[in-house]
């Protein structure tokens, strides 16, 4: 490379310092969230509490690890994110196996029977009415029924599976193997890739869903972490978190006396972000991937 | 000869094209592969096209003793789209949905482009991947997630926004941001831009990449300036996919946001600035019960959203590309 002129060096500066900026930006919230989080709740309230902790306690986390309610809608986070990724993948990919098929009768007309869902929907109210009428409502199957298909995966899918060379299915239908069979023994082992890439923006989704249960769950055993943090957002500008703990925690947050609604708010902030922090740094080389894949669709 | 007379016969049969009323028998026949497609069928039927169905109920008084059949309810008419044109907030909502979504797009954009010819220029790969790793990271968080930080981060109590306000000596106490109507749209505007500025440029960097690195050694040698060889070499190169992201995001130019404000704005004082299509159709729908009224506002918007979708697909082609 050629050594940079006076103008390219004022440049590179200030491209260093803004993707710095940037960087730090991206960062420090979530750090301040953590180091509020291991904060005394107490001395948050003076202020001044930014990079490390004042007053180091465990005291916030331990009244949300100790509070049923909020123990409980991680587990159905987890069960959701579980159950809705594994069933939605595979029913996609068994639609998309099919959808390639060019012997399939019906086949355009299916292909735009499922576009134009993509460009055109009901909107809320009837979908909301429909859900409410087939007696979805507080269903653990809320979560999942509904978001069995996605036409946006389908397509991925579909994509994917046209590019597996062909001589492989053939000769697995001249040793009579039978279209479910080439599915689940050959196609399905082969698309590793997209099956890693798919499911994990259909886990980060479901993860993050915390819209579908806060109009369609008031039963609080089924309640995901995700709306329940959205219920003690919302509570903090009316009353406190202590509505938002079950009565044992509540009452225990009250003697303490030294952890606040913020402090708490923080240490449910974090419990709901681990999971993805934690599988975030291993599953980047297949989010790049499926951005492409996605963005190069037809 | 050996054959039997009707042989001959079934060959010519098996020749000729199919009659069309064969068409179930010859589903039927496939029915491995049809059994593979149909319960996807099914289930985008029952949960995306039971609800258009539904729409109808913006033209009726829709009552909730009717579930299941929509049809006990009486017609009339456009009264609820009157009613929306008519109503107190109309101008509010359609203002504010046509600004933050103005905003968003004129800001958030071209954010990630630039983020990306930034990062083209970095050399240190080490220094490169740590700052992807720490913007890309946003994305994956929920809207609770992000607006819970920039809640924290703007909270007058150990916030840290106020906290460097108040150290630079710029406030001399701190600002209740999220209750003020003047700093709403910036709020939510920076929170989405930080939200997806990392992720966004991931496609503009593979663009990117796929520059021929022969022009940019024939420009070094003609002594062009970086900032030229960006402005005549990456960015010329990396035109055909930002003018495809530039048309498809004119067919989401009324979804003005949703979760981001339902999650930002919940101090009612921010209504006159915050409340957008999408916003207003869940409040008067799911908090007031007005389900007809709701479904009409809802309509309306989709109808705009079809015509500006056509127009982005009239252009797509144009320049080449179909969006369907």
């Amino acid at each position: 490379m050629a050594r940079l002129g006076f103008s390219d060096r004022i440049m590179m500066i200030f491209i260093y310092a803004f993707v710095i900026i940037l960087s730090f930006s991206a960062f420090y919230p979530f750090w301040n969230a953590l180091v509020v989080s291991f904060n005394l709740g107490i001395d948050t309230t003076k202020g001044g509490v930014t990079f490390w902790p004042r007053v180091f306690t465990l005291e916030n986390y331990d009244i949300v690890f100790k509070d049923d309610r909020l123990v409980n809608g991680f587990f159905v986070s987890i069960a959701r994110t579980i159950v809705g990724t594994a069933s939605s993948i595979l029913m996609t990919a068994i639609l998309a196996y099919g959808m390639t098929k060019r012997e399939l009768i019906g086949k355009k007309f299916y292909m735009l029977f499922f576009v134009f869902t993509m460009y055109f929907g009901g909107g809320l109210i009837p979908s909301y009415l429909l859900i409410s009428s087939l007696g979805l409502m507080n269903k653990f199957a809320v979560f999942i029924i509904p978001a069995l298909i996605s036409v946006w995966n389908m397509i991925i899918f579909r994509t994917f599976f046209k590019g597996l060379p062909v001589g492989l299915e053939e000769s697995a239908q001249i040793d009579g193997a039978t279209n479910w069979g080439i599915f689940f023994r050959i196609v399905l082992p082969l698309s590793g890739p997209v099956i890693a890439t798919l499911s994990l923006f259909t886990a980060v989704a479901h993860w993050n869903d915390w819209f579908v249960p806060s109009i369609y769950i008031t039963n609080e055993k089924l309640i995901p972490i995700q709306t329940m943090l959205r219920q003690i957002l919302n509570a903090n500008i009316v009353t406190d978190m202590s509505n938002n703990l079950d009565t044992a925690s509540a009452a225990r947050m009250e003697a303490m006396r030294t952890i606040t609604t913020k402090s708490l708010t923080m240490a449910t902030m974090m419990v709901a972000t681990l999971p993805i922090v934690m599988v975030y740094p291993f599953v980047q080389k297949y989010f790049v991937k499926g951005v492409l894949i996605g963005s190069l669709k037809e | 000869m050996a054959q039997a007379p009707t042989e001959p016969s079934n060959a010519v049969l098996d020749r000729q094209p199919k009659p069309r009323k064969n068409i179930f028998a010859r589903m039927l026949k496939q029915w491995d592969i049809q059994l593979m497609v149909w319960p996807g069928l099914l289930l985008i039927f029952v949960f995306a096209y039971l609800p258009m169905y539904g729409v109808l109920t913006s033209f009726m008084d829709y009552s909730i003793f009717s579930r299941g059949n929509i049809w006990v309810n009486p017609w009339v008419g456009f009264k609820h789209f009157q009613m929306f044109f008519e109503s107190p907030e109309f101008f509010n909502v359609m203002r504010n949905t046509i600004v933050i979504s103005l905003l968003k797009f004129v800001i958030g954009f071209p954010a990630p482009i630039v983020l990306a010819l930034m990062l083209n220029e970095i050399r240190h790969l080490m220094f490169k991947r740590i700052v992807q790793t720490l913007t890309y990271l946003p994305h994956f968080m929920s809207w609770v997630i992000v607006g819970g930080l920039t809640i924290a981060m703007l909270s007058t109590e150990n916030g840290s926004v106020n906290l460097l306000l108040e150290k630079i000596r710029l406030v001399d106490e701190p600002v209740n941001f999220l209750s003020m109507k003047e700093y709403f749209w910036s709020i939510l505007v920076s929170a989405n831009v930080w939200k997806e500025i990392g992720f966004g440029s991931i496609v503009y960097l593979a663009a990117i990449s796929g520059v021929d690195p022969h022009l940019y050694e024939a420009a070094d040698i003609d002594g062009a300036s970086k900032f030229k060889q960006i402005y005549l070499i990456t960015i010329p190169t990396i035109m055909p996919v930002i003018v495809i992201f530039m048309i498809l995001s004119i067919g989401n130019l009324l979804n003005a946001g949703f979760e981001d404000i339902l999650i930002l704005a919940t101090n009612p004082v921010l209504r006159p600035v915050s409340d957008v299509i999408d916003t207003y159709v869940y409040r008067v729908g799911l908090s007031n019960f007005r389900y007809s009224y709701a479904t009409a506002v809802g309509l309306f918007k989709a109808v705009i959203s079809i015509g500006l979708l056509t127009m982005a697909n009239y252009l797509a082609r144009r320049s080449g590309n179909s969006l369907w």
